[in-house]
Order: C-alpha cells, then structure tokens, then sequence
C-alpha cells in the first residue's frame, strides 16, 4: 500500500489482554488471526478483504515480532497453495480473499488441500460479496466448502463470537485435519463494533523450525491409491471428529426456550437479523431474549445432525433461514430429519425468497407466514408491524420513481483510464463498432455510461483469454482490455502468452496505472513507488516481451488522447501478424493526489515556485450540446443552467475537484469538439523572471483590452 | 380461521418497543458519508451506548449512490443489544441524505416514514451522468422530492449543506453533523458533538465553524429563513434610452414591440450588437420587425406573440453563430480574464496564465476568407486538402503570452471582415430561408411557425457537433414539410425537435420519422 498510512490500525494489533478493541470486525478477524497464534498469512485483495491486507501490509514490525510471515499473494490460488506449509508441519496459517470470485481462483488448490488434509490449523477467510451493493455474479462459498470437504464457520454477526470462532476454527482444523473457511458477509465485515482483547500468540513452531526439519509423507500427496484413502479418511475419520469438536465445544449456539411447537435454525451471519425480525413480530427483546426456540449454526458445514434432530424432535415444524441459493442446508436438515424419521415439517425457500438478502424485513415476513401456518398463537395480537407500503404507494412518492435518476459508479475525477476509453470511442466513430471485451478492475465502468463500451467480463485478468475465440485474421479485429492487476493475477499467460502462442489477431490493451487501484491502490509488481520490503517496477513490457510478443506500443501518458487514439488505430489496422499489445500507462489519480497533494502544499508554504492548474469552461463560448461529457464522464465536468434568456440548454462547467488531468481539452481537441476548454495555471511564488514577463506582456494586453472595451458598444443589462 | 384466531385471548407477547435508534446515511460513495458515520457512532459510544455501523463501500465507492447504517442503543444489566445491519422500511428514525435526488432515493426505498423519520438532507445537486450527458436539457425535477419529503418525513431539515460547508472552508459531513444536532434527533447535547470532532485531530476549527454554522441554521424559526424563491421571475424593465447615444433609435424599435416581446428583444439586441456592431443590430431589429408584421397579420396578440418573441430568441442566436472571431474576440476581452482569476482566488503575489484548447481546420480558415476567394479554395480539392493537413491540428495556445493574445486579438478585431466571408454569406442564406420557411408555414398554422422557429435550437456546437446539428435541423425541417397540413402538425413537429435534440446517441430520430411515414 504505497500512498495510504494504516499506522492506527496496525496499533490495534498491539492490543493486549482485557483491552477493549473497537473498530470494524475485518480488522478484528486481522486481531483475532494473531490472537491464535498464526504463523503465516497471505491473501488477495478485494472488497471486503482489502483492510486485512492493507494492515498488514503496515504491520511489519508486529508482524516481525511475533514471527508471522505476511505476503501478498499473486493471485487467489497462489495463497490457497500457502496453505500447503500446514500440511506437514504444525503451522498455523490462514489466507484470504473476495468470495466466490477469489475461492473460484484457489479451488484447484484448495481441493488437493482439503484431500491430502492438514496437521496445522489453516483457515481461509471469504468475504462473502452477496447481496445489495455487491459487484460479483451473486452465489455461495457453502458449495466449495462441501465438495473440497472444508468445514465453514459462519459467525453471528459480532466482534466477539467472531473472534472466539477464529480461534476455535484452528482447533477445529488441526482436531480433524482439515482446513475451515471462515465466511464473513460484506457488511459484517465492514461493521464497526468491539471486542475485549487477548494478548498475541507468538508461535511454538516456526517457519524455521520447519525448514529446518523438513518432513514428507506419501499418504498426504493427491496420487492413486492415496487419493482414494484420502476420500475414505474425510468420510471415516475427519468428518466424525469435526463433528465431535463442533458438538464437544458448543460451537453452534441454542437460544430461547428448549420446548416450544415450533423453532428456527439459523446460519449464524443471520443472527441478528432474525432477532430484529422477531422484535418487530413481539417475540424478541432487543437483546436476543427470544421467545421461539433458535438453533444458530455458526458452523454451516457439516451440519451436526445429533444437534438439529435433537433440536426438531417434538416440534410440529422447523424454518430454516438460510441465504442465497440453491438451499444446501434446508436440503439436507431434510435428510437428517427423514434419516431418523422425525415428523416435524421442514420449512424455509417456500416461505422465504430463494434468492437475495435476508434482510430483517424480508425475514420477518417468512417468519410470519411460518408461524401463521404452524403457531399463530405466538403472533398473539399482531402489534403493527414496520412498513412502508401506504407511503410508497402514495402518488407524489410513486412520481420519484420516474424523478430520481440512477446513479451508477464511474471513474473517479481525473482517471487515466478515461482518455483511453474517449479515444476509443473516437476510433468507433471513425472505424466502426469493435468487439470489445471487457476485465475486473475500474477499466470495468467503460461498460457504463458515458463510454458504453464492452461486451463481457469473464473473471480477473481473462479480458484478453475471452476473445480467445476471436484470434482469426481477416475479420475486424477484436479489442481486450485489462489492468495491471488482472495482468500479474493471471494475464500475462492466460491472455498474453496465449495470444502470442495461437499467433491471435486482435488487440491487448492493457492499463497500467502503477496499483491495483480498484482495490484500494495497493503495490503490484509493476508499480513505480518503491517500496522496502517488495520488489517493484518490473515493467509490464518485459514481461509481454519476454513471452514474445513482437507488436508492442507503449502510451506513457494516457491522457494524450491523440496518440492513444493514433495507436489504437494503428493496432487495429496494421497488416503485421499476431497480437498487438499497447500499454497505456499513467498514474491512479486517486493515488497519485495523495502523494503529489501534501508535497505542493509544502512546496508553496516554503515559498517555492509552484504551478496549480485547473481547467475551467468558458460559458460563452459552449453551446450546450454536451458531447464533451460523453466523452469524459468526469465528476467534475458537469452542466449548469445559465441565467440567459436566449439559451434553452445548460452549458458545461468544471468545479473546483478538478485536478488538471487535461482529458477535456485533450478530447475536445482531438475531437475537434469545441475551444471552450481552458487550463488556468496560477503561478504561486513566482520568480522574478516571471513577474517581469507578466508585468511586461499584462501591461501591453491590459492596454489593447481597454482599448477594444471603450470602442464596444455597451448595452444596458435589462 | 382468522375469526377463530380473533376470538383468542391473548396479550401481547413480550416487550417490543424498546428498539435501538436507527440512522441510515445516503450519500455518493467518497463524498465522506465513512466521516460522518464514524462521528455519529463515536457520538454514541462517547455516551456509554453501544453503536454498530455497517456499510457497503464495494464499487460505490467510486461516486455511485451508496447507504450508511447506524443503531445505537444502551446496554442493559451488561447485556448488549443485538443490532441489525441493514436499515428497515418503516423503522428508520433518521435519515441523512449528502445530495437532494439521495433524498429521492432513501423516499423510494421506504426509509422514510411520516411516522417516525427525521430527514436531513442538503438541498444541492450533483448531477448524474445521465442528466451531464444529456444532449438538451436532462436535469432531473427536484421540487418532485421536495413533494415527496412533504408527505414522508415526520420532520425535515433541508438546505444547502454544500455550500454552508464550502463557505466555512469545510467540508459537507461537518454541516450534516450540525444538523443532525440542531434537528434534536439524537438525545445528546451540541458539546457532545462538539468533543466528537475536537477529538478527530484534523480540521478541527474549520469543521467546528461549519458544525456550529449549519446548527444554527437548523435551529433558526423557519420565517427567518425564507430564501429568495426562485419561482417568481422578475419581468426585467427593458431601458428607454443608453448612455451611447447611437442606441436611441434602435431602442425605440424595441419600444415598439408589444410588452411581453420586449425583454426578449432587448436581450437578443444585445447579444447582436455585443456580437458584432450597431448596424448588425438594426439588421436583427429588421428581420424581427417582418416576424412581427406576420404575426400581427396572424392575430398574434391573442398567442402573446409566440412568434416574435420565439423569433426574438432564436434569430438572435442564429445571427450570432460562432465562428473563429467570436471565439477569439470573447477569449481575449478583460472580463473573460477577471473572471477566471476570480475563480481561481488569484492572490496578488501570484500570475495566471491559460492555455486554450483549440483545434482549428481548414474549413474555419475559408469560413473567414472572402466569400469567392473561400468557394474557390473550397471546390479546389487538392489545395484545400493540401491546406487542411497544415491548418488542421490541436494546438495549445497560451492565451496571456504576447505572441498569442496579439494573434487572438487581431482575430477577434475582424468583426469588419466578417459580413464579407464565406461563412457569413453561408449562415446569412440559411438564416433568411429558415425564417421564409417559419412565415410561410405560420400563414397555414400559426403553432407550426413557432415551433419551425424553435428549430433552430438544433444548430449548435463547433465542427462535427456543429455539422450534425445541420443536418438534423434539416431531417427535422423536412419532415415538417411532410406533415404540415396535418391539424396536429405543430404537436409533431415538437416531438420531432425533441427527439432530434435527445438524438446524439440513441437514433431516436430515424424511429420517429419512420413512425411519420407510415400514416402521413
């Protein structure tokens, strides 16, 4: 993390016994990992999971004291195969990631993992990206979890329990041999809560120590015949004695009174919602006192089945709430309950949607229609429950549905990625609609207005690998974009090496702006900051050279919108054979403001010559037609009604965001658009040369401006 | 069965109403809504209550509409509450909103309630990319969700954040934190709020002062607070006589006019006039006079005289079409410059400089040749293509440098060359058969003839933009001509203007003229 300080966070790691941390769980679960005693920790970055990495990153010193090994993994399935240094040795370790995106990654990995086992606790931390606000096709880690055999914890939603099931989850991997997922939702690690601390664990066994006696067991390596003793071993052995450290250390939770007609099991992360959904129906305090018996599985796989049965028996009926689709546990609560033939009805996707978020509203109405049905005594006189419908049905509300316009996310103000997309749209206009497809990363919001520009995205780093299909000649060619992140992830040989091997076609755009800036700006091989305990500024072209590529075209500063669009056209026109690769490269401008942003407020308070620009809009001269913002997008490009009469159309304006990136003088002069662009550079400290300029050239232009002023003919404002 | 349930006797199970205080922030991602969260849970926590926040950064956090969630609650015999992480429709007791259509948004997702929301929401936009990208006019309606606000909030707290904070050298989460303690929604004292941002170490004085500003604002009687409406528009009195004594006639010209033309005739003058010279006035005060002789003919009067005040409107804005002198004339005049150094906040101790953006071709160089000399160079192909590789290029110019501001100022000098060019000749053509095609078409439907006035809108932008508009005008004005013996011609040649403006990148225009053909 090159130009963020995450120093207050990293002292929250300092914290000892009885200190009381308080802040977001994601930093807890960061706590919680060295409370237990971890010896190495590696991950990728995304939302939600970036905190976790970015602190680390930071915690060198923490980190170096109690002899944890931090690293940045390369991609998802770089850290799950850390994951093997557990497998031999009694090395605690964890590793994590955006999910399902990031366990889609690991999961070749994660499989031989989970079949040879492990004999140190290894946990893999997923934020589960499902539901409003995420930005990944929306399903559930669970499924991973049962095929590779790995236990999921799913904690309640608090500081606490998290923390505490970290801790139990090692245990849990190392008493059955078998690496666990811990699954945190997106907002429940961005929760801020707090927990009372323990004193960081520093490990018995080291790294050292286990390369220093390195040790090797055929049984543990996926290959006939140990990879079919391996299957019999999770059935016989580790399954077993999962279920017996869950049901041995009360890792599940019961609520409420033991007896009742009716009760409901629960994924943990569901706790708190299901609590509000009873308080709204009367069957709750606000501290959890509930009057309906809950089952909380705080472990989410294996279900415990001696506990769920024990916990249906002599009821009429059980509801399973249960996120996200398809509906694993109610399935197999079904299976357990018909295995030994306990009557109570199993309800839940009939009473509750089968997709999106469980929230407190949508949960409280399936737990009414379920206690209709099978114990409306409980719903007693119905208080009024929450809602909204009698507002939103009222006509002036049902108006804003057609007011309120969308607000989809873009790029931030001054991106170097935009002047790549508006001239690639310049070269639209003049050579016609190319296939376009499009990678992770913020180069993804070219999809939205005002560019509109890609036709897929096929996962991290697999823009160029999806126009695979595309790579024949004689065709229009087809145009794949990707960031510097998804090009170290995994594209310099899924998409680079590729192309170049099967002799591809098109052309590889690949926007390089010194991070991996979607998630949070943090150093990636090719960065230019250095950095002291990383390797960077290994450029991007090497690498695409050095798989053989021979069409090769740097642009070292996107913002020259003419050259990127020379370039693209040239690529898309030249007669030489195989893939032709540009390199747009500029800084992130959200990274680059602030580091260059403190450096130029020092400069002019120690009174040295210092330039800052802005552009401006010079409203008599732009007719209104907008064509501008549809080439930028820019936050800080927007409209404003004049106060004229003569004008129907509001006319462009630049607010005092702007940070001088020169993307709308540079695509209105490309584009020929219009002159009403200006950059105005103030000159702070100026030297004396340049007060002598100006006062020489102002005094001649001041003139012939008086001169021309008393020669117009001046009409009265009305 | 629900009879039967009825006949139960039963009592209320258990106590409900003890619920926490529930807060929901709206806000764009990156525009501190994460700052203002934070203060609040600090706020509670300060007080000994137990806070929780959740939030969904993810890629909202790159300036799409984004929601923040607070619940705050005491502790009770050590146990904590449990919290719930997502706000619920008809159970949030505030709602902040950092932008107006934010405020439209929480409405539309049920957040806000008349029997319990507080909304605090500042009053001042920041566009959509749908409504900045819009060719034409896109800006979304905001008295709809003041409407709306109307109905839904218990109490509402609404004004300019935005601008209490910029004016305090602060920024809007510091306002929207006054406001929240001014609104009296929370149970805490304004020190409270006050030992929150003290305790942030940054920007301590500037966010205080905005804090406090923004909570007296909340505070202050409503009637002490009326703004000026912007609903009742002023009718601007057009002068009698100027200063410059070569005005006299032309604004007893004006004076002539029926009242309601007046003003717009005034302001086109103006713009006529600053554009070129006096005589250029008359020429435009002439033109306007025919227009007005038509519709005096038509029974105008009983219309308000849409046609000559559209006329006044559009024929002012035709006559001064943009073109490289204009440009270079507004470029270069000392206002344009005081302006940006105002701006900019120009200290004494400091020099502005500007650099323009301009890309002239060869098509703007002929445009200002004389009109012969500018048609043969034209129809000459290969020297015009030769001259076109020379002239067409971007090029920097740097505005308050002696070598460019004199060049720019003797561009902007040639208003007398003007009404020789090329281009003036062009735009001076279609300018007269524009208006011949308005009077004509008036004759047979007066709402028609304003409405190919109107038309005119369409024509607009330089180069390529400029050259579009054209040919949309022309598309449009063809169509017209199509239908123009239909009663409701004016009605579709409205909607063929409209679409024709909304056409930049939808093709709506092809659709619409194929829906004509297929009756007329």
């Amino acid at each position: 993390m090159a130009e963020r300080s995450f120093a207050r966070e990293v002292e929250h790691l300092r914290l000892g016994e009885g200190d009381v941390f308080k802040g977001e769980a994601i930093l807890a679960i960061t706590k919680g990992l060295l409370q237990s005693g971890v010896s190495y920790v590696g991950g990728y970055q995304g939302s939600p999971i970036s905190h976790l990495m970015d602190v680390l990153s930071d915690a060198k010193d923490v980190l170096d004291e109690l002899g944890v090994n931090f690293q940045s993994s390369a991609n998802e399935s770089t850290a799950a195969a850390m994951l093997s240094a557990s497998v031999m040795y009694p090395l605690r370790g964890a590793v994590a990631w955006k999910s399902t995106v990031g366990t889609n990654v690991a999961s070749d990995a994660l499989a031989n993992l989970a079949s040879g086992g492990v004999t140190g606790g290894a946990m893999v931390i997923v934020g589960e990206d499902y539901g409003e606000g995420s930005s990944i096709m929306q399903e559930r880690t669970h499924a991973f979890a049962m095929k590779s055999q790995m236990w999921l914890l799913d904690p309640r939603p608090d500081h606490g329990a998290i923390v505490d099931l970290i801790e139990k989850g090692f245990q849990l991997s190392e008493a059955s041999n078998t690496p666990v997922m811990l699954q945190v939702r997106v907002r429940t690690c961005h929760m801020h809560g707090s927990f009372t601390c323990k004193d960081n664990v520093k490990p018995a066994f080291t790294i050292g120590d286990a390369l220093n006696n390195p040790r090797r067991d055929l049984s543990r390596i996926v290959l006939p015949p140990a990879a079919y003793e391996q299957e019999q071993e999770k059935i016989t052995r580790r399954m077993p004695a999962a279920i017996d450290f869950v049901r041995d250390h009360k890792l599940n939770e019961f609520f409420g009174p033991e007896a009742g007609k009716v009760g409901i099991v629960l994924q943990g992360g569901m706790y708190n919602n299901v609590i509000r959904a009873l308080q709204y129906l009367g069957l709750s305090d606000a501290y959890g006192n509930t009057q309906v018996p809950l089952y909380v599985m705080n472990v989410a796989y294996p279900m415990i089945d001696t506990e769920v049965a024990a916990f249906a028996a002599g009821k009429d009926a059980v509801l399973m709430v249960e996120e996200g689709q398809p509906e694993y546990l109610e399935q197999a609560l079904n299976t357990v309950l018909r295995r030994r033939d306990i009557n109570a009805r199993v309800r839940g996707k009939d009473v509750l949607p089968m997709g999106g978020d469980y929230t407190a509203h949508v949960i409280m109405k399936g737990i009414q229609t379920f206690l209709e049905d099978h114990d409306s005594r409980l719903l007693g006189n119905r208080p009024p429950v929450p809602d909204a419908a009698d507002i939103l049905s009222d006509p002036r509300v049902e108006k804003l549905k057609s007011v309120v316009p969308g607000r989809p996310p873009g790029l931030c103000t001054g991106c170097p990625e935009r002047p790549i997309f508006a001239a690639m749209k310049l070269v639209h206009e003049e050579l016609g609609e190319h296939h376009v497809s499009a990678d992770i990363g913020c180069h993804l919001f070219s999809i939205l207005p005002p560019f509109n520009l890609g036709a897929t995205t096929m996962g991290f780093g697999l823009g160029p690998a999806s126009t695979s299909a595309f790579g024949g000649k004689g065709n229009k060619r087809s145009i794949a974009v990707m960031g510097d992140g998804g090009f170290w992830h995994n594209g310099l040989t899924s998409g680079i090496g590729n192309a170049v091997y099967n002799k591809h076609d098109g052309v590889f755009l690949i926007v390089d702006n010194f991070y991996s800036s979607a998630t949070g700006g943090q150093d990636i091989l090719s960065s230019r900051a250095e950095n002291k305990d990383r390797s960077t500024n290994n450029p991007i072209i090497d690498a695409v050279k050095g798989v053989g590529a021979k069409w090769v075209r740097e642009v070292d500063r996107t913002y020259d919108v003419g050259k990127m669009r020379a370039t693209l056209k040239e690529a898309l026109t030249t007669t030489q054979e195989g893939p032709k690769i540009i390199i747009a490269s500029s800084e992130c401008m959200l990274n680059k403001q602030r580091r260059v942003k403190p450096q130029v407020a020092r400069r002019i308070k120690d009174g040295k010559r210092t330039v800052k620009e802005r552009f401006g809009v010079d409203e008599d001269v732009c007719t209104g037609d907008h064509a501008c913002i549809r080439l930028s997008g820019c936050p800080s490009l927007s409209v404003k009604q004049l106060d004229d009469p003569l004008r129907d159309d509001p006319v462009a304006t630049i607010d005092n965001s702007c940070v001088a990136c020169g993307n709308c003088g540079e695509v209105s002069e490309a584009a020929a658009l219009c002159p009403s662009f200006y950059r105005a550079e103030v000159i702070h400290n100026p030297t004396g040369w340049d007060r002598f300029k100006e006062k020489l050239a102002m005094g001649i232009i001041r003139m012939l401006q008086g001169r021309r002023d008393t020669r117009r003919v001046a009409m009265e404002a009305a | 069965m629900l009879a039967d349930r009825l006949k139960l006797p039963l009592a209320p199970v258990g106590e409900a109403t003890e619920r926490p205080i529930t807060v929901a922030i709206v806000a764009m991602g990156g525009q501190g809504g994460g700052v203002l969260t934070g203060w609040i849970v600090k706020l509670a926590e300060n007080a000994g209550w137990i806070a929780q926040s959740t939030s969904v950064p993810g890629v909202a956090q790159r300036t799409g509409a984004t929601i923040y969630y607070v619940e705050m609650m005491r502790a009770s015999n050590g146990r904590k509450p449990i919290l719930a992480q997502m706000p619920t429709p008809g159970d949030v007791d505030i709602v902040m909103a950092s932008e107006f259509m934010e405020a439209g948004r929480s409405i539309l997702r049920g957040i806000v309630t008349p029997d319990r929301t507080t909304l605090i929401a500042s009053t001042h936009r920041s566009l959509t990319i749908g409504e900045k990208s819009a060719p034409g006019k896109g800006i979304a309606d905001s008295p709809a969700v003041a409407d709306a606000i109307g109905v839904t909030a218990r109490q509402q707290i609404m004004f300019d954040m935005d601008a209490l904070a910029v004016r305090n050298d602060s920024v809007i989460s510091a306002a929207m934190f006054g406001a929240l303690a001014g609104s009296g929604a929370l149970p805490f004292g304004k020190e409270a709020y006050h030992a929150v941002i003290q305790g942030d170490g940054k920007g301590v004085a500037a966010s205080i002062r905005t804090f406090d500003a923004a909570f007296d604002r909340t505070q202050a009687k409503p009637d002490a607070l009326a703004e000026p409406s912007g609903g009742t528009l002023a009718v601007p009195v057009v002068p009698t006589h100027s200063a410059d004594a070569r005005l006299a006639p032309l604004l007893a010209h004006i004076h002539a006019l029926p009242d309601m033309v007046r003003a717009m005739a005034y302001a086109g003058l103006q713009k006529v006039v600053d554009y070129q010279d006096i005589a250029y006035g008359r020429e435009y005060l002439d033109l306007l006079a025919d227009l007005h002789a038509v519709d005096r003919a038509l029974d105008g009067g009983s219309q308000n005289y849409a046609f000559t005040t559209n006329g006044a409107k559009y024929l002012a804005n035709a006559m001064t079409y943009d073109d490289v002198i204009r440009v270079a004339d507004l470029k270069t005049r000392a206002a344009r410059r005081d302006r940006i150094a105002r701006e900019m906040g120009l200290k004494t101790d400091q020099i502005l400089h500007t650099t323009e953006y301009m890309h002239p071709r060869m098509e703007e160089v002929t445009g200002m040749l004389p009109a012969g000399l500018g048609r043969w160079i034209k129809q000459s192909g290969g020297l015009y293509a030769w001259l076109d590789r020379r002239v067409s290029k971007g090029r920097r110019v740097r505005t308050y440098s002696l070598r460019w501001f004199l060049m720019l100022y003797v561009l902007g000098g040639m208003r007398g060359w003007r009404r020789g060019s090329l281009r003036h000749a062009e735009e001076v053509a279609h300018r007269d058969a524009w208006l011949a095609d308005a009077k004509a078409l008036a004759r047979g439907n007066y709402a028609l003839g304003v409405e190919v006035l109107k038309c005119r809108r369409l024509i607009k932008g330089y180069s390529d933009t400029h050259a579009r508009g054209l040919s949309k005008f022309d598309r449009v004005m063809a169509e017209i001509r199509h239908v123009q013996r239909r009663p409701d011609a004016a009605d579709w040649a409205r909607r063929l203007r409209e679409t024709a403006i909304k056409d930049a990148e939808t093709g709506g225009l092809d659709g619409l003229i194929q829906t004509i053909r297929s009756f007329a």
